[in-house]
Parts: C-alpha cells; structure tokens; sequence
C-alpha cells in the first residue's frame, strides 16, 4: 500500500521535508505552510512553521498557551491580519497560494469556528446557518432551507432544533450553540475547517459530541484543531503538532506522538512536566 | 457590577457593626477605632443625603411645576394639548403649536444628525486606525461642549443669511412642488433650527452609538468575517446586534433636540403657526417660555407657562429614561455572552 501510494505521487506535491520525521510519508496535501512567520507589530509569534496537512484528516495542534498555535490557525484563513497582525511565507490550500486570494473568498473555502460560541443574536437559528449563504448570494428559499437542513444534520443538531428553527440563535445550550456555529460553518461548503479550541468552553457531554463530530467531518473535510486538552488531541486527531515558544517541535502521526515523541520537550509536555 | 458592590457594602457594614459590638479590649487603640469608625459612618451618611438629594430634587421640581400649573390645567385641562391659539390679549392659551414646532424642528434635526452620526461612529468604531480614532472623538466630544448662545449666533450671523440667499430658493426652484419647500425664504425658521439642533445632537447620537457599537463583542466580526463576509456584510451584522442601542442612541438625541431652547429661539423665528413649509418660522415649548415668561402679566399666563414647562419635562425625562434603559440592556446584553 505504502509503495502503490510514493508510485502515484504527483510530482508536484512535496515529499514531508520535516526533519523531525521519523518515516517519510506522502500524502495529498490539502494545506501546506513554509516558513511561516507570524508578528503582532514587532513581537514575533510563530518561527519559521512548515507543516503540511493531509487531505481529508484531522490535525490537532497542541502546545502549552501562547505557544502560537491559535496563531497558526488564524495565519491559515487570513484572521491573523484582522487583528493587525503581519506574516510571511508561503501557506498554500491545495496548491494555491493564499496570498493570491481575496481574503473574503479564502475565508469561504477555509471555514472556521471559535473557542467560545459565537452566533448572531438577533437572528433565529435558521437565519444564522443561511447567514453565509446569504453572504454568497443564496436568496432562494427551497435551496436555501435545503442547506441549512442538510449542515445542521451534518452538525448533528438538526433533530434536536428543528420545531425551533425560528427562535433566536443564542437560546440554545452552550453546545448546541457551538454545534450550531459549526453548522453555520459547514453551511458555505468549505473543504477546510479551522476549530480554534471548539470545546474549551463546553461540559463534558457537550465536549463528547463535538469530538464524535468531527470524526464525522472528516469523511469530507480537512480539519485542524487546535486544543490544549492532550487527551481531546489524541482522541479526535490524526496527526498532531505540538508547538512550544512558536515553533513547530515535532510533527507525527497521533498515535506515535503520544507513545513515543521524537524530542525531550514533547515528551516533557504530554508526560505534564511543563505547561 | 451591582453584586460586586453590595458585597463590599455588606463586608463594611460587617467590619463597622462587628467593631461596634465588641469593642476592643486595647486601651490606647480602643478610643482611636472608634473615632475612625465615626468618621466614617458620617461620612457613609452624608453621601447618602447628597445621593437621595438627587432623588428628591426631581420629584419636587415635579410636584412644583404641577402646583405652579393648577389654574391652567383646572381652566383648559386636556384641550391644553389640542388648543392652537395662544393669545395673551383674550387670556386663552393652548399648547398644541409650540408641541408642533418643538416635534418638527426636533424630527428634522434627528432627519439630519442620523445618518451623519452613526457614520461616524461606524467609522470610528469599525474602520479608524487608532492615531485617527482619538482625535476624531475628541472633536466631536467638543462640539457638545460649545455653549449653545454660539450655536445660535453662528445661526443667525452665517446659516441663516445663507439658507436665504443660497439654500432656500434653490430648494424652491428643484423641489418647490412639495408643501415642506414653499413660501418665501425667510431663513429663519423650521430648516434654520432643525439645522442648528442637527450640528448639536450629532456629539452625543455619535459618541453613544459609538459605545454601543464597541460594546458589540471582537467575536461576532469575527464570525462575520470567517464566514466570507466582506468589510460592509460585517458591518451590517454589527449594526444589527446594536440595532436597540442606536435606537437608544436617537431617543438620547432627540430629548436633547426637545429641550434645546437658546440657539433654536434665536433662529426659529418665534411666530405660533403650524405651517407644512420648512420655510415658514415657528415656535418651540422650550423657546415661548424663554421669551414670555418675563412679560407674563396675568396669573392664567404665568400658569400655562408652567404647563408648557411641566409638559416638556414629562417628554424629556420619558425620553430619556426609556432611551437609557435601552442602552443599557444592550450593553449588557453583550457583556453576559
């Protein structure tokens, strides 16, 4: 199987170059970073992070706070410069540079949902799934209603809102309302997903469901979360990059990462001797 | 906010009444506790006066202008409010053409200031680089604080001569088929006071709208934004989070506009007629009081100016209550998600 896959490699999709590697593997990558550096005004967050992501995967980056990793993430659909922050280097989403984007329609291909749930309060649920939609220009109201159906399900949130569509977004629970933020998400049919530490806020019952979710997701997207719950990492992910003073230490599929880490400060920080 | 400083309150009345109870047993600290618990206690008490002062002043200033009102509200009672002749000769007053003058003038300056202000506090809420932000508050905090006999010489010595020379037959010669724009161009009157009220409600629908549209949380632009919406799509969803706050906003500018009395007397043209022209001078509550309540003769007059004056303080204080409350629990209501 491993070597069917290095015969098919397209010849302009690059071999993993992270040193820190301990196969070489390939893959179809969906996102890549090269040397990435990320600044507030003079502070620099992230150093040089080359990181490719697996198409239809998901990633999760850990790292103890202020490590750079909801940088990294921001870095990828262009929020980081919403902020006022600057970058360089190349990230690329299945080869196009984003730079080369207008940020409005990068922000359409690479969905993201944020750490604390964040609906539009004056819209009712149905209105705040539609409200990308609605940003695209979707205007018809069976397709529309279609849609929004179809995300919420996907969000896994469709049977318990459906008699409800029309109260407002935020009188749901906190998980709901998070699940509802990444229908809203799912609902402009990205193929990347961006989860800024989704269940950082919710239960522990609310936590289990967005973590079946996104193993669900990952069937059509690419996902990459970030999380500072080792253990919510090494349940959902498949690869995971642990990131300490922004820089990427190490690089490796999950399993391998939680049993053996390559590096001293990565098996420092999952065995909890620092962060 | 409110729990926090109950809970201060009740940790001091603890420490106090604690100390009361059981003095201590030290001799030579004994005296010096008590005397600084003393102080303190008066002092508790006497902000406590100051603060209930406030309470009171208004329900006295209430209850007076009531008292001082009695003749005319017995005489005219609710035709008062319906009357349009105010004519001190036959000793017959109605209020309905001041209300009139201080509604339109007031609308007008709303019609004008609105979309100026909120433009501005768009601008300086969602757009501005920093170095630019302050210096544009401050400037339009500074407009509010110009005393308004300015305002009101800058509307007779330049607004008014140019309404009437450039502004108003222009407007008679394009849109002179419509009944706001007939009528000879006096320059003083309806346009001239909206006008004037206009430039002195924008500081505070600017700075109020622009609170409320900072107090609309980083995340919900962020949503906004993540999800493809461009600079405009963003705004306009902040917009409507606020929406209630900027209604809040409008209420705040149009109780000032109401109360507003001297620039608007020095431009309104001080005439008691009801007229659809923008063109034609007319009266507010705020100026007739101003100008008559000095050469009130009789007993019915000086009492129907109390009335007006009751009348506007009801208006102003409904206003302003329910404006704030507005504002309020929209602030609030971000603070708690």
């Amino acid at each position: 199987m491993q070597e069917m896959v290095i015969e098919e490699r397209r010849a302009d999709v690059p071999l993993i170059i992270s040193s820190n590697r301990t196969t070489e593997r390939t893959m179809d990558v969906k996102v890549a970073t090269k040397n990435v550096d990320a600044f507030f005004g003079k502070t620099q967050a992230l150093h040089g992070i080359s990181l490719d992501v697996p198409r239809n995967t998901v990633v999760a980056i850990i790292g103890p706070s202020g490590c750079g990793k909801s940088t990294f993430l921001r870095c990828l659909n262009r929020m980081h410069e919403v902020a006022g922050g600057t970058r360089t280097g190349t990230i690329m989403v299945d080869g196009d540079d984003i730079d080369h984007y207008d940020p409005v329609v990068l922000r359409r291909r690479v969905g993201m949902v944020f750490q604390k749930p964040n609906p539009f309060p004056t819209m009712s649920i149905f209105d705040n799934v539609a409200a990308g939609l609605r940003l695209n220009g979707m205007v018809k109201k069976n397709t529309l209603s279609e849609t929004v159906e179809r995300s919420l399900r996907q969000a896994a949130l469709f049977d318990e809102v459906k008699d409800i569509l029309d109260r407002s977004g935020v009188s749901l629970s906190g998980g709901q309302q998070q699940r509802l933020c990444i229908a809203r998400a799912l609902a402009v049919d990205p193929e990347v997903i961006l989860m800024d530490e989704p269940a950082s806020a919710l239960d522990p019952i609310a936590t289990a469901k967005i973590e079946e979710l996104i193993q669900a997701l990952k069937k059509n997207y690419t996902i990459i979360i970030v999380t500072h719950n080792m253990q919510q990492a090494a349940r959902v992910s498949d690869e995971t990059a642990f990131f300490y003073l922004g820089e990427l230490i190490e690089f490796d599929e999950t399993d391998r990462l939680f049993t053996s880490p390559q590096k001293k400060q990565t098996e420092d920080y999952i065995t909890g001797r620092f962060g | 906010m409110t729990t926090i400083s109950t809970h201060t309150t009740i940790l001091i009345r603890e420490r106090t009444g604690g100390e009361k109870s059981s003095p201590p047993e030290g001799v030579s600290t004994g005296a010096k506790h008590r005397n600084a618990n003393l102080g303190d206690a008066a002092f508790k008490i006497v902000t406590q006066i100051f603060a209930f002062l406030v309470f009171a002043l208004v329900f006295v200033m209430a209850f007076e202008m009531y008292r001082g009102s009695e003749d005319s509200i017995k005489k005219f009672g609710w035709s008062f409010l319906t009357n349009t002749v105010w004519d001190p000769v036959k000793d017959e007053y109605g209020a309905l053409v001041f209300i009139f003058g201080t509604m339109v003038s007031s609308l007008l300056a709303l019609f004008l200031a609105l979309p100026l202000s909120v433009g501005v506090a768009i601008f300086l809420s969602e757009l501005a680089p920093r170095w630019l932000e302050r210096p544009v508050s401050f400037v339009i905090e500074l407009l509010a604080a110009i005393p308004s006999i300015v305002y009101g010489l800058w509307g007779i010595f330049v607004l008014v001569p140019w309404l009437r020379t450039s502004v108003e037959p222009a407007l008679v010669k394009n849109l002179g088929f419509l009944p706001f724009f007939e009528g000879p161009p006096y320059g003083f009157g309806m346009l001239a006071a909206g006008i004037v009220l206009a430039i002195m409600v924008i500081p505070i629908i600017t700075s109020i709208s622009r609170d409320v549209l900072r107090a609309i949380p980083m995340a919900q632009r962020e949503a906004a934004l993540a999800l493809g919406a461009t600079r405009w799509e963003t705004t306009k969803i902040v917009l409507s989070d606020g929406k209630s706050g900027l209604l809040g906003a409008t209420l705040l500018g149009l109780g000032r506009a109401v109360g507003e009395t001297m620039a608007v007397t020095m431009v309104i043209g001080n005439r008691p007629e009801i007229s659809a022209s923008l063109f034609a001078p007319g009266y507010t509550m705020a100026s007739v009081i101003a100008n008559e309540f000095a050469e009130a003769t009789s007993e019915l007059y000086t009492s129907s100016l109390i009335e007006l004056a009751l009348l506007l303080f009801v208006i102003t204080v409904l206003l302003n209550g329910v404006a704030r409350i507005i504002v309020w629990s929209t602030t609030k209501k971000f603070k708690t998600v």
